[in-house]
């Protein structure tokens, strides 16, 4: 059991990293990593959200859709827990803690219908994980993100003292480097197997 | 097909039920002072203010950061309002106006060669310099109206942009817009300008254009507040200095400074207190104004520019100014100095 999740949670991390290896959730990837003290804080929303979610996406397919036979609703129902769920976790984040929702305010509602986020949700459901699976996968899998999106904040705060042709300047250098970045994660392929 | 509509329906239901009475649960009371701020504010979000929309300067001007004049796009207005809002002393912000440094129309400047192309400044700027023979002046494709959010510019039928001073509220977003940097914002008390950005020679500028700036020195010596100096050949308007008398717009021979005061008023000498001390006449520079010692000075209307030298002069406080923009007493302008705007531009 142990080195099952751990074998989870190293694929989700590394081998099949939601943003270099599965392209998901490349949008605030790419847009929220100008300033590295922004990605962290990114990163830090996400792995909350990833994990609130896929813990009630795996509920709702538990309690509601496989009891009902409703499958075919999974990518729609899940939609919509997710949108409720943020929008839900905003409000009391706001109430209860303002510090956090300082720090967290912008970000949450930008990843209220990221892909990434439903990216888990599925992918969850398509494995067949059970709970304590689904949260190592989430957490990990949200990990992965934040490790990525520190990487090229780190290089793009580099980038921005380099001198870059100029026809590369701007979201085209990004773009090369957010690639060469997912060449090296690809690395990783074949470290464990699934 | 009822199931799938009941499931997702109560979904919802849960859901929206869910959030709506969360939103109640766990209301947060927003400052109410932000969204009044907010609502004062112009609400463009030009960025004129140096923060990056009217949130965060309503924001700013709510925590203290950003003073109440801090928006310089909404006047004396919007001053106010956010003064009320905040329960301070409204502090006036200094009204400035877009002002093009050369007004070398087609009639006036000559062209070096036709371009041909996209219609904007900045496309033809990097054809060899536009088709202008004088390096600094405007391209005339009207980049800098497009650039304006309040339709406070034009073209004019010789090919250079006016400012509609009514229209205008300095929010400084055309400058950028000038390939030639020949664009800035202008106090509005500074009424007369040098309009010419040219650094070249005198016989350089006679050349390419009727109305640059010749660095004559004329303009130099008839200011008799030794406000303007020539700098890098071209004149230089010392605004601490200058009290918008004109007479260097009257008497500069290419017409380069230009006054934006519109019709100036004329001075009319009162009978009743004049003494005849001729300190009038004699201080007048247009030669105005005629008269014996002792007796009544009449001022000539046609020969009379406005420069409200003889008021400043007269001790007896006889000199009226009458007619459209007439002002009260003294020196009226204390103008902020303004940068020496040579320092922007790139010579060569």
């Amino acid at each position: 059991m142990g080195s099952e999740l751990a074998l989870i949670a190293l694929s989700a991390m590394l081998v099949n990293n939601f943003v270099l290896a599965r392209f998901l959730g490349v949008c605030p990837f790419l847009g929220v990593s100008r300033r590295m003290d922004s990605a962290v804080g990114m990163s830090v929303a996400v792995l909350f959200v990833m994990t609130v979610a896929s813990l009630a996406t795996w509920l709702v397919q538990r309690l509601v859709l496989t009891p009902f036979g409703l499958d075919y609703l999974r990518t729609i129902s899940f939609i919509l827990i997710i949108a409720a769920l943020v929008q839900l976790v905003e409000m009391v984040v706001q109430k209860s803690s303002p510090v956090l929702y300082q720090a967290l305010g912008i970000f949450l509602p930008l990843i209220t219908t990221n892909c990434a986020i439903l990216g888990v949700a599925l992918l969850v459901q398509q494995k067949d994980y059970g709970f304590l699976q689904t949260m190592t996968f989430a957490v990990a899998a949200s990990v992965g993100f934040g490790l990525a999106m520190v990487l090229l904040a780190g290089l793009r705060e580099s980038l921005a003292l380099a001198s870059v042709p100029r026809s590369f300047q701007g979201n085209a250098i990004v773009l090369v480097t957010a690639g060469i970045l997912s060449l090296a994660f690809m690395g990783f392929s074949g470290l464990v197997r699934g | 097909m009822l199931a799938a509509i009941l499931t997702l329906g109560g979904m919802g239901a849960v859901a929206g039920l869910g959030l709506g009475f969360a939103s109640k649960r766990f209301a947060v009371a927003v400052d109410a002072r932000l969204e009044e701020l907010l609502g004062a504010l112009p609400g463009i979000n030009c960025g004129a203010c140096g923060f990056a929309g009217c949130r965060p300067c309503a924001d700013a001007i709510n925590t203290g950061a950003a003073k109440v004049n801090a928006c310089p796009v909404g006047g004396e207005g919007t001053v106010i309002a956010l003064a009320t809002i905040m329960g301070v002393e409204p502090e006036a912000s200094i009204k400035q106006y877009a002002r093009i440094f050369c007004t070398g129309g087609v009639q006036e400047a000559r062209r070096a060669f036709q371009y041909q192309g996209m219609d904007d400044c900045n496309a033809a700027v990097l054809v060899s310099g536009g088709g202008k023979a004088c390096v600094f002046g405007c391209l005339g494709l009207g980049s800098c109206v497009s650039a304006c959010p309040y339709d406070a510019m034009y073209m004019n039928e010789n090919a250079i942009p006016v400012v509609i001073d009514s229209r205008c509220t300095g929010c400084t977003l055309c400058a950028p817009a000038c390939p030639k940097d020949l664009i800035q914002m202008i106090p509005a008390v500074a009424e007369v300008q040098v309009l010419c950005n040219s650094t070249h020679k005198g016989s350089e500028v006679k050349k390419v254009c009727t109305v640059g700036c010749i660095s004559c020195d004329i303009c130099v010596k008839v200011c008799p507040y030794e406000a303007i100096t020539i700098n890098a050949y071209l004149a230089e308007i010392d605004y601490g200095k200058c009290t918008n008398c004109g007479l260097c717009v009257a008497k500069c021979p290419d017409d380069t400074i230009l006054d934006f005061s519109g019709v100036r008023p004329r001075s009319y000498i009162l009978p009743e207190p004049c003494t005849g001390c001729t300190l009038c006449r004699d201080v007048c520079p247009t030669n105005a104004i005629s008269g014996e010692l002792d007796k009544l000075h009449v001022v000539d209307v046609e020969k009379c520019i406005g420069c409200y030298m003889c008021k400043v002069i007269c001790p007896e406080n006889a000199v009226d100014m009458r007619g459209p923009g007439a002002y009260g007493g003294g020196v009226r302008v204390q103008a902020e100095p303004v940068p020496n705007r040579l320092t922007l531009v790139q010579i060569g």
